[in-house]
């Protein structure tokens, strides 16, 4: 699976200047719904599933990225958006470090192969040190998605 | 000085494969040892006490793995993370929640 095939290009943000987990996982969401990706009524649901998943365990996978995501019924497909804090996010990582990099995944129920690839892929890509730091250090929604395409054209790996 | 080596195959058997959670718990676990572990699948071989590396297995449902450690406590750390991994990621030692997520 590649990042154009579930990252939503309008929903990608840069200079998130929120500090804490709850507020960047709602601004995320709320991306994804001003890019019409996820129904307005079901926003707070979707916010409320994902931070109720990262009660569970932290979504921070390490090098500063976090992975925030849920299941949900009122997706058909895999949804996703991205998005970078210079400043960084305290997000309890199990390497400690501060996130700066997110991307959050809505995903349908009965696709869990779908998630998986995903998870698989931003994983994989992001194993390679300069992608990462090029991704942290964008500055806008557009340098980021010439980053994802990028590295879904093999440029990185 | 000869370090001790073990290995072991083991099997993803829950119906969501080997996301973020269960990679996430196999991490913590893995953590917990000092010995050098490497999970591998096919040809990829990689860092078992790293949740971006697990999560690079993309490991669905029916994956067979082959867990390698070596160092002291080689025996001890497969013996607890195939416990991890054949309990579905239920019987995760640092923690007492399920395993959805």
């Amino acid at each position: 699976m590649k990042f154009i095939d579930f990252v939503s290009r309008e929903a990608i943000r840069t200079s998130v200047e929120v500090d804490d987990k709850e507020q960047v996982i709602r601004s995320m969401a709320t991306a994804l719904l001003e890019s019409g990706k996820i129904d307005k009524d079901q926003h707070d649901s979707i916010v409320e599933a994902i931070l109720k998943r990262e009660e569970l365990g932290s979504t921070g996978i390490g090098r500063g990225v976090a992975v925030p995501h849920t299941k949900h019924p009122s997706v058909s497909e895999l949804v996703g958006t991205v998005a970078v804090s210079a400043d960084g996010v305290d997000f309890d990582s199990l390497d400690g470090e501060k996130v700066h990099l997110l991307f959050l995944l809505v995903s349908p129920p009965d696709r869990p192969g779908d998630h998986l690839r995903a998870l698989e892929n931003i994983s994989r890509q992001l194993r390679d040190e300069t992608f990462c730091r090029f991704l942290k250090q964008s500055k806008t929604p557009a340098d980021v998605w010439q980053l994802l395409e990028e590295a879904d054209n093999n440029q990185f790996v | 000085m000869d370090m001790p080596i073990a290995q072991r195959t083991v099997v993803i058997n829950n119906p969501q494969g080997l996301h973020a959670r269960p990679a996430e718990m196999f991490a913590r676990l893995a953590l917990k040892f000092d010995s050098e572990i490497e999970v591998i699948r096919e040809s990829l071989r990689v860092d078992a006490k790293s949740i971006l590396h697990v999560l690079t297995l993309g490991a669905a449902q029916g994956t067979e793995l082959v867990l390698h450690a070596r160092g002291a406590d080689a025996e001890a750390a497969l013996e607890a993370l195939s416990r991890l991994v054949d309990s579905d990621f239920t019987a995760d030692e640092t923690l007492s929640q399920g395993s959805q997520g």
